[in-house]
């Protein structure tokens, strides 16, 4: 009786979101470099051309802050653009679009305005592009009032938040890990969303909550069932949402488990870490606490091409799991 | 040429563009407008120093020209964007003054709620779509606003107001270049003022004329004086019908001049009083405008005196209406940073 479950990849799942988007509504339309005939760097758009027309598929010049500002300045006058980002690191030259004008329109102009567009980010390390093509930079954008900021960590949600985003009223930023676009998983057919805002329990646990995001999350769900053998039970909280974010999913978990691990791939400090950890202390679970709160972060470091190197950077599995193991049996 | 008849129509053949293709009423009411945008600065300005208003404000005196000329052919849905000097644009797009002072005094009745202020005043009903703190930062909006307009078939032409300053922006060369290849209806209006805060164009800018950086982007760079209504006005008819039958963009080259310095911290180091009040005397675009209404006949010393008798009654009932508004509550200090839900 039950169909076979179907599975997309993270990428096929984004694609087919854009191409329901597009389907529903005229004023969708996807702007970016090499979107086209190419089919994104990343193969994300792929075919989309083909069925939409380069009316609806715009191939950009290489020009992120001109495209961004194009894209903020059609979604405030009555188009719904989705606009892509070759790299996150890219956003660098587009943040006089993205913070000073995207973000803070509607509430300049009294609320006369709304900008709901979407801006897709690929993100992260791990594909041996060094430097300038793997930067985790959400928090960047995370600390600015206006915008949303989403980090889908499955190809169920990264279908589900896109659509949410498509149909928000405001600007929400997309980061999508690299590595996850190849990842596998159940994606249901047809429209449905996925809140934005809201946390996602992945593995329920009684000794320690990590609170991961992104491609973390299947790293910290991996490192729960190493640590399963050993008797170690850890809930694992996908954030999914870095603003708004999530509290009282935060505050429910470490009330019950009394230990907080914070996991990301991004830069250690002043980062999404940071902020987990301070809204914890400061509200009513700092009494649960029975350890010291820990952040596993990204090195200060800017990323390197060395494939040792690389992933020396940013936390993986066997760091979680000493991470996890040190901070139930009160090593630290 | 509706409303004038044959005869006067003949009559006026030799004159400048505008005296063609307007009828006296409304080149009557340009010249209110711009005592308007006049008095509206000179007010803004007492106020600001009797302390009425904080923060700082970029005057536009001795633009005015500048600011009608350009928003003479766009229809009440036509769009702009504007700049951190941006009170003409506003009130030749079609914006109340008492509004406008009411969101200068920080006010709920203000258009902005008094969130905005001088830099970022707007009045998205009239097709203002706001002006802009960051040099060149409307730019790639206006051409967004464009792209819409050619996707959703309105017909609507986009104006996008600029400093000299911007045009040795990024954001400008990207997106004039993405007009153009896309063959967009929007028109880039450079009102070279011949300052960027206190630097001269010689100094900042590798071009002699800002106008040549359109063959760049295959469209017309037009220069115009913009202290002379009429030539603005003209430029902007053309590229008005251009963008409209779809052929694309136009930069047109505004040369004009601000008489009062960049803001209000401006010293004045940077240019002579001989340059200013050259300007100020030889040059100034309202009494050159109202010289050549009264010299064609287009009205009397009577009729000019109505006028600013009427400016100055609308100026002091703006600021009244504005130190009556009430103030916004703390309370509603983090509204409209989303858009709220239903």
């Amino acid at each position: 009786m039950d169909a076979v479950v179907r599975e997309l990849s993270y990428a096929q799942a984004i694609q087919e979101a854009m191409a329901i988007a597009m389907d529903m509504d005229e004023r969708v339309f996807l702007m970016g470099e090499d979107i086209g005939v190419y089919g994104g760097a990343f193969q994300v758009t792929g075919d989309l051309v083909e069925r939409y027309g380069t009316d609806r598929v715009i191939d950009t010049p290489i020009s992120e802050l001109g495209g961004a500002g194009v894209a903020v300045g059609a979604a405030v006058t009555g188009m719904r653009p989705i606009f892509e980002f070759q790299f996150s690191d890219f956003a660098a030259l587009a943040m006089e679009q993205i913070v000073n004008q995207a973000a803070k329109m509607r509430f300049m102009l009294g609320g006369e305005v709304s900008v709901p567009v979407v801006m897709r980010f690929p993100a992260g390390s791990g594909t041996g592009a060094a430097a300038q093509h793997s930067q985790s930079l959400e928090a960047w954008l995370g600390h600015v009032p206006g915008l949303k900021v989403i980090q889908p960590a499955t190809p169920h949600d990264a279908k589900g938040m896109l659509l949410a985003a498509v149909a928000d009223p405001d600007p929400v930023m997309i980061f999508e890990h690299k590595l996850l676009y190849k990842m596998k998983g159940h994606v249901p057919e047809g429209h449905y969303t996925v809140p934005i805002g809201k946390a996602e329990i992945r593995r329920e646990g009684r000794d320690l909550t990590i609170v991961a995001t992104s491609i973390m999350v299947q790293k910290a769900l991996d490192a729960a069932a190493a640590l399963e053998g050993e008797g170690i039970d850890i809930e694992v909280v996908d954030l999914r949402t870095i603003r708004p974010i999530d509290r009282q999913t935060v505050i429910d978990s470490v009330k019950k488990t009394s230990r907080l691990l914070c996991v990301y791939e991004a830069v250690k400090t002043l980062g999404i870490g940071a902020e987990v950890s301070a809204l914890v202390a400061e509200s009513e679970a700092f009494d649960y606490l029975d350890a010291p709160i820990v952040r596993l972060g990204g090195a200060e470091t800017p990323i390197p091409y060395n494939p040792d190197l690389e992933k020396a950077t940013v936390p993986q599995v066997p760091d979680i799991i000493a991470a996890a193991r040190d901070l139930v049996k009160g090593v630290r | 040429m509706a409303g004038a008849s044959k005869a006067v129509a003949d009559s006026r053949a030799n004159l400048p563009f505008v005296y063609r293709q307007y009828r006296p009423e409304q080149l009557r009411h340009v010249l209110h407008k711009m005592y308007l945008i006049r008095r509206f600065e000179e007010g803004a300005e007492e106020c600001y120093m009797r302390g009425l208003i904080h923060g700082t404000m970029h005057l536009s005196i001795g633009q005015e020209a500048s600011a009608m000329g350009i928003c003479m052919p766009l229809a009440e849905d036509d769009q702009i964007t504007s700049t951190h000097r941006g009170h003409g644009h506003c009130i030749a797009k079609g914006a109340e003054v008492s509004r406008m002072f009411a969101e200068f005094f920080g006010k709920t009745t203000g258009y902005c709620k008094g969130r905005g202020g001088s830099m970022h005043i707007a009045d998205v009903a009239k097709g203002n779509l706001g002006a802009n703190g960051i040099v060149a930062g409307g730019i790639p909006i206006a051409v967004g606003a464009a792209l819409s307009s050619k996707m959703i078939k309105t017909g609507k032409v986009v104006v996008s107001f600029f400093g000299d300053g911007a045009n040795n922006e990024g954001a400008f060369h990207e997106a004039l270049n993405m007009a153009a290849i896309w063959k967009l209806p929007v028109i880039f209006v450079c009102e070279n003022n011949g300052y960027g805060m206190s630097t001269s164009t010689a100094r900042s800018t590798a071009v002699k004329n800002i106008a040549e950086r359109a063959a760049a982007y295959s469209m017309p760079g037009v220069i115009v004086n913009g202290n002379i209504f009429s030539e603005v006005a003209e430029a902007s008819f053309k590229a008005v019908e251009r963008a409209r039958a779809g052929e694309g963009p136009t930069l047109i080259e505004s040369k004009t001049y601000r008489h009062r310095g960049h803001s209000k911290s401006d010293r004045n180091r940077y240019r002579t009083k001989e340059e200013i009040d050259d300007w100020m005397a030889n040059r100034d675009p309202i009494t050159l405008f109202e010289t050549e209404l009264r010299d064609f006949g287009f009205i009397d010393d009577q009729g000019i005196q109505a006028i600013r008798d009427a400016v100055a009654k609308e100026i002091a009932d703006g600021i009244e209406f504005a130190k009556a508004s009430p103030a916004p509550e703390i309370a509603t200090l983090e509204n409209y940073v989303y858009t709220e839900q239903a």
